[in-house]
């Protein structure tokens, strides 16, 4: 990338300059004539003399009140062309300006695609962030005036000077007299500010690495009680912050002052020089008024010059400061990811590494004369201490890492000159922890496959000639970017394998079985047949007592009172379960059936219940859990609400007073919470007003909420909820599981399983993958990666969180999926190398002994040591 | 059995006789209560543990793998605490305890427990007083089947 913002704006955007720069100088004739006519009109028309007229003027004879219009008009037509002028430049400067924000935010994204691993170590997430998203915004506004700003107010400044100049020189000379000093001193002023931008700049960005790694490490901060010692740290980092700030305002408020006292000593010239000339008779009062006006407008150009030059250096340093960042030794070349992948390329031969080393910037060594061959079709198991470089050994592999010095080559192609198009493709990697996106399992699954855009893929022409402005990508993200050729075929069929060789087929369909579908035609007939097939199995008395059914004129004790209530699943907004109190129609059916009253009295059992059970508990016990609807916080008010209902009876009490009290209920689950406060004349009750709930819902109200239906589906709750039609029933020994083997039978039973995995595949993983177990989250990677279907699969510890069972069923299915293909495994325990053709035995970043593991399993070698160790 | 009545059966659990019946009543409200069919297991031997179980109503035989197979070697108190052991030391479970009728027990998990302990020494005291108990019992036992042996 060019060193210098200015190079970089010449080299993208000349021509956009150049338009810029001669409508700037288009400009000024303009800028002159608007200067010169008020000038003509009060010195020529208005104190004209009678003899003047009627004046001749371009072969017309006029009158002097026909000149003073004419004359005006042309006044009133220079302010329009003048402003019309600024408007074009000043939208053009705009565009120009936002196009190479965006070229150079997409130019410094597309570096971060290139960086060597390593580097990651040193440039935290959060100061990429800051960098490409806040600190780059203002170099926007300012290559946008990087020419047309000096050209345009300079030589805005110009023409008023050399108007003032023409008009009385003494008097112009005296009121930019200081001028040079201003321009000497104010730039040695703001050099100071900003050497201080500058250490804000670093100081905002320390913060902001600061808050990210409290973040991820809130964990330890809470466990080892150090938040003392965070607040301190942030303290001191503020503090920081803070002097450097104010130090920034001064001197800014000191150049303030310089500016505005000298740019005040021109009026006084005009008033006392040019006065004394008036006076004299030496100067007309029109071009005194005329001078006074010009020098007026003499300010604006002067102040937004000098500014420029601020911000021509705070750009400048801002530039420097993150191309600096962005340009590490050891980037990825830019045409091995964005030049044209090879076409059908494979991974085949062999793979030969010679003299391999990895040694980081602080001189440790990772890896240290690296030599062996191995075809690129077999089977290798890496293994080795913590620390002897297999890790490294399997990035540099699979290409993550390059080689500090020595050669890889991968099929004959030394692996630095090979184009991500094939490392990205033939090869894959899984590491110990995948990472996956925060979208749908199914997107995840197929991320591996999204290299390039569908050939017939048509973007947008008029969005993508913006984008190629900006030198973007014009490729349409939203269009189909999956590899049809790689999957071979249907997507599903092929993600099912893939779950299947993973063990992540079960995880799915269990993700599927939590999933919300919206069910038509066929799918929806057949989870209905689960329902009554679901059913007829709770007919045997060993399992009736599993699920309790809902049932419209039935009581169910393993709902809460708020689903009792209701009948239905919540649709959107309208009827929040948290906040049924709330409500004004639910209070208005619960009123009717005088309900009311019954459960404030219940919501004062609850709240006595709870204060005796919680007090003197500290925030966070577990007891809060299971009473989710209460917060150790809200405790003394509760307790509050309680005194005013002794005192006044539960009648005298406030709105809110009686709200609070009234949202108790709702959550309760009698089978659940045993408070024996839900008794058979509530329960009546409760069963009386939802039957008047539904009897009544106001139309408005009616898409708000999906009634429980024995006859239909319900697109609002999840598959399992469903084929049960009830819930599961509380207190009963491994309930969730043995309900769940019954459905999952139901659903295989009618040939359901496809539909629910499917469900399964929409799941969405959250940021991060943090809405899936780790395990789930490494299988994910290894489904991945199996899409793909690579030629050489290099996997690091990539089983390390599973137990020892499922890595030798994943790891037999792997085997047999990749028949005649190549599998480098740097593996956490030498035991499992047994199996593979070949392994290589890591010590100290060297080859300590490679060969098959019968030969090497021998007294005194390595690979003895290391089975020994476990 | 509501709230109430499940802490008046803690109440006779030999483990908490001492401790006042706010902090049982939050014990039974935190746990769950769960029912057993007859003639399923609570847990088998060998399992790892993280819940300890109070007999509620119902009976129970506690079970030992042998090399002859599995010989019932006690029945379960009613009332009684059973699989402490396995959630107070990181041990899998010494035996197997099976319904003999349908059971219900209250679930007192791990973190419960131990938690317990920490809040309230009372408990922790309780319980330290139980397990000594049970050693010299122990204790005396080996004594006499020691000099049993030896006569």
């Amino acid at each position: 990338m060019e060193q210098s913002i200015y190079r970089y704006v010449i080299r993208h955007s000349l021509r956009a300059q150049v338009v810029l720069t001669l409508l700037a100088v288009a400009s000024f004739p303009f800028l002159y004539a608007f200067y010169e006519v008020p000038k003509q009109i009060v010195n020529q028309v208005i104190q004209g003399g009678q003899d003047d007229f009627p004046a001749v003027v371009l072969g017309a004879s006029l009158s002097q009140i026909e000149y003073l219009f004419i004359l005006c008009g042309g006044f009133l037509l220079l302010v329009v062309v003048n402003q019309a002028f600024k408007y074009v430049i000043n939208v053009l400067a705009g565009r120009t300006g936002e196009r190479m924000l965006r070229r150079l935010r997409y130019d410094l994204y597309s570096r971060v695609l290139r960086f060597p691993l390593p580097h990651f170590r040193k440039l935290s997430q959060g100061e990429i962030i800051t960098m490409i998203t806040a600190e780059v915004e203002p170099l926007g506004g300012f290559i946008g005036d990087a020419f047309k700003l000096p050209i345009f107010q300079g030589g805005y400044l110009l023409v008023i000077l050399a108007f003032l100049l023409v008009q009385n020189w003494v008097m112009a000379a005296a009121a930019v007299a200081l001028y040079p000093l201003q321009f000497y001193v104010v730039p040695k002023l703001q050099r100071r500010v900003n050497s201080f931008a500058k250490e804000r700049v670093r100081l905002v960005r320390r913060l902001s690495d600061r808050i990210g790694e409290t973040v991820s490490g809130v964990q330890e901060i809470r466990g080892n009680d150090t938040s003392a010692y965070e607040r301190a740290a942030m303290s001191a980092a503020l503090g920081e912050i803070y002097t450097v700030r104010l130090r920034i305002f001064i001197w800014k408020f000191v150049i303030k002052f310089l500016n505005n006292s000298i740019n005040h000593l021109g009026p006084f010239c005009f008033y006392s020089i040019g006065g004394y000339f008036v006076i004299q008779g030496r100067l007309e009062i029109g071009t005194l008024m005329a001078a006074i006006a010009a020098h007026k407008d003499l300010a604006a150009p002067w102040k937004e010059l000098l500014n420029y030059y601020q911000r021509r250096e705070d750009a400048r340093i801002k530039y420097e400061q993150v191309i600096t960042q962005f340009s590490p030794s050891g980037m990825l070349d830019e045409s091995l990811q964005l030049g044209p992948a090879p076409a059908n390329a494979r991974v085949s031969g062999e793979l030969a590494a010679s003299g391999l080393a990895l040694r980081d910037d602080t001189g440790t060594t990772f890896l240290d004369g690296v030599s062996f061959r191995i075809p690129a079709d077999a089977r290798v198991a890496v293994v080795g201490a913590p620390g002897s470089g297999r890790e490294e050994l399997a990035l540099v592999l699979a290409r993550l890492m390059n080689p500090t010095s020595g050669a890889l080559t991968i099929g004959g192609e030394r692996s630095d000159r090979l184009h991500e198009g094939v490392t990205g493709r033939r090869l894959a990697f899984v590491g110990p922890q995948a990472f996956l996106f925060n979208a749908t399992v199914r997107d995840n699954l197929l991320y591996g496959l999204k290299h390039e855009p569908a050939p017939d893929a048509r973007p947008d022409p008029h969005w993508a000639a913006e984008a190629a402005i900006a030198g973007n990508s014009t490729d349409d993200v939203n269009g189909d970017w999956i590899d049809r050729s790689a999957l071979g075929g249907d997507a599903l069929p092929r993600l099912r394998e893939v779950l299947e060789l993973a063990e992540l087929d079960g995880d799915v369909f269990e993700l599927g079985l939590r999933g919300t579908v919206d069910a038509e035609g066929d799918l929806r007939e057949g989870l209905l047949r689960a329902r009554r097939a679901f059913r007829e199995r709770l007919a045997d008395p060993a399992i009736a007592a599993l699920v309790e059914r809902f049932d419209a004129d039935r009581y169910n004790d393993n709902a809460t009172v708020g689903e009792n209530l209701l009948f239905g699943t919540p649709v959107g907004g309208g009827f929040d379960m948290e906040r049924l109190a709330e409500n004004a129609w639910v209070m208005e059916v619960l009123e009717a059936e005088g309900l009311v009253p019954l459960l404030l009295e219940a919501g004062r059992t609850v709240a006595t219940t709870m204060l005796e059970l919680f007090s003197g508990l500290p925030p966070g016990h577990s007891a809060f859990e299971r009473f989710s609807f209460i917060d150790a916080d809200d405790l003394p008010e509760l307790q509050a609400v309680l005194d005013r209902a002794a005192q006044d009876g539960a009648d005298g009490l406030g709105e809110e007073d009686r709200r609070r009290l009234l949202s108790l209920p709702f959550l309760l689950q009698p089978a659940r919470h045993r408070l024996g406060v839900v008794d058979d004349d509530l329960r009546r009750r409760l069963l009386a007003a939802r039957r008047r709930f539904a009897a009544s819902l106001p139309e408005s109200l009616r898409s708000r909420i999906q009634f429980f239906d024995a006859q239909r589906y319900n697109a609002a709750a999840s598959i399992q909820d469903n084929i049960l039609f009830g819930k599961v029933a509380y207190g009963q020994a491994r309930a969730a599981e043995r309900v769940k083997g019954l459905v999952t039978e139901v659903i295989d039973e009618l040939g359901l399983r496809s539909a629910v995995i499917e469900a399964g595949l929409d799941y969405q993983v959250g940021i991060g993958g943090g809405r899936l177990g780790s395990v789930q989250r490494q299988k994910v990677g290894l489904a991945r990666a199996l899409l793909k279907r690579p030629d050489v699969l290099v996997l690091c510890d990539a089983t390390a969180g599973l137990d020892g069972g499922t890595h030798e069923r994943i790891a037999e299915r792997v085997f047999r999926e990749l028949e005649g293909r190549g599998i480098i495994w740097s593996l956490h325990r030498a035991e499992l190398a047994r199996g593979f053709d070949r392994v290589v035995v890591m010590q100290s970043g060297r080859v300590a002994e490679s060969g098959p593991f019968e030969e090497l399993d021998r007294d005194g070698s390595a690979l003895r040591e290391l089975l020994a160790a476990g | 059995m509501s709230l109430n009545e499940e802490v008046e059966v803690l109440r006779r659990v030999p483990l908490f006789a001492r401790i006042d019946t706010a902090k049982l009543k939050l014990l039974a409200f935190t746990s769950e209560r769960l029912v057993f069919p007859a003639g399923s297991e609570l847990f088998h031997q060998g399992d790892a543990g993280d819940a300890a179980y109070i007999l509620l109503g119902g009976e129970a035989d506690i079970l030992v793998d042998t090399p002859e197979g599995e010989i019932v070697v006690a029945e379960a108190p009613r009332h009684e605490f059973v699989g402490e052991i396995a959630i107070l030391i990181d041990i899998p479970r010494t035996a197997t305890v099976r319904a003999r009728t349908e059971l219900t027990t209250l679930v007192v998990t791990k973190e419960t427990f131990l938690g317990m302990a920490a809040e309230f020494p009372d408990v922790a005291i309780e319980i330290m007083r139980e397990l000594a108990q049970r050693l010299a019992d122990t204790t005396e036992q080996l004594a006499a089947a020691r000099a049993a042996a030896r006569g």
